[in-house]
């Protein structure tokens, strides 16, 4: 969903993939550079659509929705509300390229093992992707004292990041709805909202250490907090870009004020929303890393700081990995939550 | 009568001076913008059934007095009062994209059977084809047909076009122009036009308005029958009479 991510974030590629302009002209092979004529930006956006995000656009998407833990530079903006940021290719044509996003990981793997191999990079420094491959078998099969077994430490960290993700999404939702919806509440939460976000999640530990212990409960905290800012910021933002003038036609039909806020202000917020849900994710699982320093004896991040403290660097390489495949499945999630509760949009790519 | 802020639709009795019972009426209107008054002390009768062409420079106002009797602009000061309900059909669709073209024209109706009465509008305006379709898939025409069903399914007593055809090609305005008065000749509802186009105040009103110095500066009745050609005489003259009005030509 290329049109779902705030153009202030987005990489060169990306944002050249929104903009109905160039590729326009070079349907075949939109994976590659593309230069053509100012003429071609003429052409109506229906006609240049099918060509706009190709495969290797998509791919960008999900990484780039993610910000550093305590930096989440989602700032309320103009974001995605241009009706260009909307175009797409058909779904037809989009399943057809798929297989394109696993060519560049595939590259990567392969270059990364000769690189290993071949000792230009140390194996104590980098590990080859077989070693890693052989290391997490390991992990998976024996319980090791050290480090325990990966599943366990996936399912503990799973827990953690599930709740913190609920708790602080929901905070974040909630408030970003009074926020978006009245100038007091913009005035009485925005500006604490604006002061969290400025917060480095490493620089709270101590504190956190202090007031909740060194339990679950501070863990799950850093992991709110760090999920509930970009889902604060894009709902806030979301309600304040619904077109005033489709509020103004709910009124002209007698519709009440929440019937308003259900039936105009909230679906129009949803595409923002859950731009915000997607970053809010990223982060819960970024924070994740942050949440595990404190004194945590199981978790992915345990397993990291087990790697570190044995001078492991494979098992560090393992927990990583799992990091990125549970990234890529919570984005599946979102992109399944996204296309069925965007379908009128997709009534507009489809077209 | 003491000022008041207009800003909601009340249908009380109209002032004692007037004819009885006009289906919409206006009493000293004043709208200020930034100091600037863009309607002052406006009077205005609109009456059951009539159907009103408001015509004016870009920024005379017109949209604005528009948006007072349907209600939507509470910075009004003076009297006003709709006979009954107003509904609006404005410049761009303004159909919610997230719902369908039938829940949309339903919007806000309170009855039980709110998608029978939507469905049998669009089935009116010629679009029960496309009842079920995502707003987004329709066209300019398509669109602006389905936001006059949600206006006349309200069953208004007077209607409110905003510029309705300004955004359409030539050919989609003269079938909407033609969609408009059948629906107007059915349900009867009196209607406002605002509009910038002379020849469509002249092809479809009873009567025209002309908006300019914040009052109505000029209001003329046309008693040609429907259809009208462009260039019957009466006609002729009285655009000549509304560009002299409208300050683009000048006299003699």
């Amino acid at each position: 969903m290329p049109g779902n991510t705030p153009t202030g974030l987005l990489p060169t590629g990306l944002a050249r993939g929104t903009t109905p302009a160039p590729e326009g002209s070079n349907s075949e092979a939109p994976e590659t550079e593309v230069s053509t004529t100012p003429g071609a930006a003429g052409q109506n956006g229906r006609a240049s659509a099918p060509h706009l995000s190709s495969a290797s656009h998509l791919s960008s998407a999900p990484h780039q929705s993610m910000t550093p833990p305590g930096r989440a530079e989602s700032a309320p903006g103009p974001a995605d509300t241009a009706p260009g940021a909307r175009r797409g290719k058909p779904a037809a044509r989009r399943r057809n390229r798929t297989w394109f996003r696993i060519i560049s990981p595939l590259v990567v793997l392969v270059g990364w093992q000769l690189v290993s191999m071949s000792g230009l990079i140390s194996q104590q420094k980098l590990p080859p992707p077989s070693t890693v491959l052989h290391t997490a078998i390991t992990l998976i099969t024996t319980s090791n004292a050290a480090y325990g077994t990966l599943q366990g430490a996936m399912l503990v960290s799973l827990e953690r990041v599930a709740i913190g993700f609920v708790v602080g999404g929901a905070a974040g939702l909630v408030l970003g709805v009074v926020a978006g919806l009245s100038r007091l509440g913009e005035n009485s939460v925005d500006p604490l909202m604006q002061m969290l976000r400025t917060l480095p999640l490493f620089g709270l530990i101590p504190v956190f250490i202090v007031w909740f212990g060194i339990g679950q409960l501070p863990k799950i905290l850093l992991i709110a907090l760090g999920a509930s800012i970009p889902l604060y910021l894009n709902t806030f933002s979301g309600i304040r870009n619904v077109d005033a003038k489709l509020a103004e036609a709910g009124q002209s039909l007698g519709l009440r004020r929440g019937e308003t806020i259900r039936h105009i202000i909230l679906p129009g917020a949803l595409p923002q929303i859950l731009v915000g849900l997607r970053q809010s994710l990223g982060i819960a699982w970024l924070a994740l890393v942050v949440a595990e320093q404190i004194n945590a004896n199981a978790g992915l991040g345990y397993i990291i700081n087990q790697g570190q403290a044995f001078l492991n660097n494979s098992v560090i390489f393992v927990a990583l990995l799992v990091y990125c495949v549970l990234g890529l499945l919570t984005d599946a999630l979102v992109r399944l939550l996204e296309r069925r509760a965007l379908a009128w949009r997709h009534g507009l790519l489809d077209h | 009568m003491a000022p008041r802020t207009a800003g909601s639709l009340s249908a009380g009795a109209p002032p004692a001076d007037t004819a009885p019972h006009p289906a919409a009426w206006v009493r000293g209107l004043t709208r200020e913008f930034a100091g600037r008054r863009v309607l002052d002390e406006l009077d205005l009768d609109i009456a059951p059934g009539e159907f009103v062409a408001l015509i004016g420079r870009s920024g005379s106002g017109k949209s604005t007095l528009l948006r007072a009797l349907a209600g939507l602009d509470r910075g009004v000061t003076g009297d006003l009062g709709v006979e009954g309900t107003a509904a609006v059909a404005f410049q761009e669709p303004r159909l919610l994209p997230w719902r369908r073209v039938w829940a949309n024209v339903g919007l806000g109706l309170r009855t039980g059977d709110a998608k029978t009465v939507a469905l049998d509008a669009l089935e009116e305006v010629g679009l029960g084809a496309r009842a079920n379709a995502w707003p987004l898939t329709l066209s300019g025409g398509e669109a602006q047909r389905a936001a006059l069903a949600r206006a006349l399914v309200r069953e208004p007593s007077l209607l409110l076009l905003d510029e309705p055809f300004s955004a359409l090609d030539a050919l989609t305005t003269i079938t909407m122009h033609r969609l408009v008065l059948r629906l107007w000749a059915h349900h009867q509802p009196a209607v406002l036009l605002v509009t910038h186009d002379v020849d469509e105040a002249l092809s479809l009103s009873d009567r025209v308005l002309v908006l300019a110095g914040g009052q109505i500066a000029f209001s003329e009745r046309i008693d040609v029958p429907r259809p009208r050609q462009r260039d019957h005489p009466e006609l002729a003259a009285l655009r000549t009479r509304l560009l002299i009005e409208l300050g683009i030509v000048t006299e003699g």
